[in-house]
């Protein structure tokens, strides 16, 4: 009796250990110690925020409170979902790049064409054609656009080996470029002083407002492509062979799929997301553009991707934990005198626990102390595929 | 006998290169000037990628190592001029002892960030992109927000270096003057990346270090068989790379410029990297690559400032400025699509090395 019960308390002990610790607790855990590094790193210059000592330790307490009153409120919550709906777009569209073993650095640009693209169509047709058939066309051809910048990546993966990261990099600045090249000329307001977009309001091209005081339609695009890409990856065929091809090409290829189709298919998909994003934020929050218009979604959706471990779901989640902290970033700074960038910050602290898998690491070293030992592969870091749990 | 030239007039193409050789030669003060000073912080940033890459890692932390020693030169430059006052500067490149203290400081920065980023990926083994990827987030983070805080305060920084001047002689030498007056009339950073690239480009092709460096970056294991400590190799190399990135920021902030702003280095890692790839890892290749990309962004510069007339204008007008902007980027992708001149890099690059356990 006794041992029947030991034997299912370790069998769901090692599940718990496997599943729910490498799923859950660990992108908790690095979440909790990143507030103290970040905690700790307020409290050392809190000496140069107006109306504090040198090592304020009520300065974090401050400072994450006043956090988390940003975003708990009616407007801070909608300004959340706000905030994580084009992380969850672009998250995902990492996410799959990651399962199909491809690591999207592109995601800036890819948004940046992604609303070009949306621009496009709202200052062409938005005027004669009304608000049905605008906006659905301009997120259309934005995410398009969008996809068609990791179309090109992934084509040269495939026909010649060229690595994505690098060739996505690239591309970020060749669209950055091109997005500036096209607000100053086909996309320009005429007669304006600057040189500047419309307003996709005057065009027929804003998203309705369906939440709160600025939660627009994006929100239902982004609560909606997050159970369309989970069933894409996990019940489908083609999801099955993205995930094959990412975990081991070899066995992919000599499983009869077409592994470098898959790679152009991946990437493309990608940038359809960023794109996606890039669209929806466009015509749901900035409504217009000038040459100096970026984004940080590019590096934010890599941070969403990795902490939801490339799982739809959790990068849901993890969307809404970064838009929280940008909702609340700007009542931080109001309230106790501490920036915004903090939230970058705490962002790269965040990711830096996540990969060293602290918690494995401190876990594999107590085993080992006793003399058995686990063998030294139970402790090592997966090093391909790092966002996949 | 006329008909060559005739036949030059028939081909309005020929006849525009004419008249560009032309615009350029007329404009090569400007723009050997504006080359030289844009390709600096891009080859130090390729040097810096070439001496990891050759060992087998790969650095795309070096944005943020740059963006950090920027601002860490300028912030110890700050206090340093607090304690220290300015002090008289030296009659050469305006040395200062704040600017010295600066200089050692985003040196000592670069390394440490470096370290992290070799830590992460030789014995952490964690994805080599994503631990760059974090030091590019942690940078821009971290500067920005300690910027935020000090900005406010009206700081007073230690100023940058000087531009070597260049005596009359040597800039009116005929036909190479305008060439060393170029390369010469620099700070000194500007002058230490020239002797870098030479010394490296010795150094990595014909040194022990260097044939152990590529041994390393090409096949690990056959290299440990040999009796060569790849996991020390490595360290040293990307602690080392990382005072040369740390180089380029403090550049940005203390000798092309005399103070920091937010996000400053503006992706000119990024086209170290791409020099790196288009210069095939070796350091010469990268600095006539990181000139080549800076000589289109001078070219951009001086058509803006001074545009030609002629056909040749009329060709320049309906060229965007941004197109000559994204052309490094662009030459990058095409010559990594293996459409011009295939690069092929390390084949070890981005693995982490796991040594063989003695059993």
């Amino acid at each position: 009796m006794s041992g029947l019960a030991a034997d299912a308390r370790r069998l769901l002990a090692r599940a718990v250990n496997l599943r729910l610790l490498q799923v859950v607790a660990e992108p908790v855990l690095a979440f909790v110690f990143a507030l103290i590094v970040g905690g700790i790193g307020i409290a050392l210059f809190s000496a140069y925020v107006p109306g504090h000592a040198a090592f304020d330790v009520g300065l974090p307490i401050a400072a994450y409170g006043s956090l988390i009153s940003g975003f708990a409120s009616p407007n801070g919550i909608t300004s959340t979902l706000v905030y994580a709906t084009p992380l969850v777009l672009a998250g995902l569209g990492v996410a799959i790049g990651f399962r199909g073993g491809l690591f999207n650095i592109g995601g800036r640009g890819q948004f940046l064409i992604g609303t070009v693209g949306a621009m496009a169509v709202v200052t062409w047709i938005g005027k004669d054609a009304g608000p049905w058939i605008t906006i659905p066309l301009a997120l259309l051809v934005g995410a398009s656009l969008g996809g068609f910048a990791g179309f090109i990546p992934g084509f040269l993966k495939a026909t010649s080996g060229a690595h994505e990261v690098v060739t996505t990099i690239m591309l970020n600045y060749v669209l950055l470029f091109v997005m500036a090249w096209a607000v100053i000329g086909p996309l320009a307001l005429p007669g304006a002083p600057q040189p500047i977009t419309a307003d996709v309001s005057t065009r027929n091209g804003d998203l309705p407002i369906i939440l709160g005081r600025d939660g627009h339609l994006g929100l239902l695009i982004a609560l909606a492509a997050v159970p369309i890409m989970w069933f894409l990856l996990f019940r489908t065929t083609i999801g099955f062979e993205i995930r094959a091809a990412g975990a081991n090409p070899d066995a992919a290829r000599y499983g009869g799929m077409k592994t470098r189709r898959l790679i152009v298919l991946t990437m493309t998909l990608a940038g359809f997301m960023c794109g996606l994003a890039g669209a929806t934020t466009l015509l749901g929050v900035v409504h217009e553009m000038t040459p100096g218009y970026d984004t940080t979604i590019g590096f934010d959706a890599i941070t969403v991707a990795l902490l939801g471990r490339s799982n739809p779901i959790g990068v849901a989640l993890a969307a809404l934990l970064l838009g929280a902290m940008r909702a609340g970033a700007q009542t931080m700074q109001i309230q106790a005198g501490v920036p915004p960038e903090l939230v970058d910050a705490l962002q790269a602290i965040i990711l830096l626990f996540l990969v060293v898998n602290v918690l494995r690491r401190l876990m594999a070293r107590r085993k080992r102390r006793p003399g058995k030992g686990e063998p030294a592969a139970a402790a090592a870091v997966p090093v391909a595929g790092v966002g996949i749990e | 006998m006329n008909a060559i030239p005739e036949a030059l007039n028939a081909l309005p193409l020929i006849g525009i290169l004419f008249q560009f050789l032309g615009y350029v030669a007329a404009n090569v003060t400007f723009m050997s000037q504006t080359t030289v000073a844009v390709a600096v912080p891009v080859a130090l940033a390729a040097l810096c990628g070439a001496v990891c890459e050759r060992s087998g890692v790969v650095n795309i932390g070096l944005e943020g190592i740059m963006l950090t020693a920027a601002f860490v030169g300028w912030l110890a430059g700050v206090f340093a001029v607090g304690m220290l006052g300015h002090g008289d500067p030296l009659p050469v490149f305006g040395i200062t002892p704040p600017l010295l203290i600066g200089l050692a400081a985003a040196i000592g920065i670069g390394m440490l960030v470096s370290l992290l980023h070799a830590w992460l990926s030789i014995s952490a083994r964690v994805d080599q992109i994503i631990g760059g990827t974090i030091i590019n987030i942690g940078a821009v983070g971290i500067t920005g927000y300690l910027y935020s805080l000090v900005a406010n305060q009206s700081l007073n920084g230690a100023g940058s270096f000087k531009a070597l001047a260049v005596p009359k002689e040597v800039a009116d030498f005929p036909l190479i003057g305008w060439l060393l007056n170029a390369v010469l009339a620099q700070g000194p950073i500007g002058i230490l990346t020239i002797f870098l690239v030479i010394f490296l480009q010795i150094m990595l092709f014909r040194s022990r270090w260097g044939l152990r460096t590529r041994a390393a970056g090409e096949h690990p294991r056959a290299a440990e068989t040999v009796g060569i400590d790849v996991i020390r190799l490595r360290y040293f190399n990307v602690v080392m790379a990382g005072a040369l990135a740390a180089l380029a920021g403090a550049w940005l902030s203390m000798e092309h410029g005399n103070r920091f702003d937010a996000n400053m280095t503006a992706g000119r890692g990024f086209i170290g990297l791409a020099a790196m790839i288009v210069g095939r890892w070796t350091p010469l290749g990268a600095f006539g690559a990181a000139l080549l990309f800076a000589s289109a962004t001078a070219l951009s510069a001086s058509l803006t400032i001074s545009p030609p007339s002629g056909d040749l204008g009329n060709l320049t007008n309906q060229v965007p400025g941004e197109f000559w902007e994204a052309l490094p980027y662009i030459i990058t992708i095409v010559v990594l699509a293996g459409l011009i001149g295939r690069s092929i890099a390390p084949a070890a690059d981005g693995v982490p090395y796991e040594r063989e356990s003695a059993t």
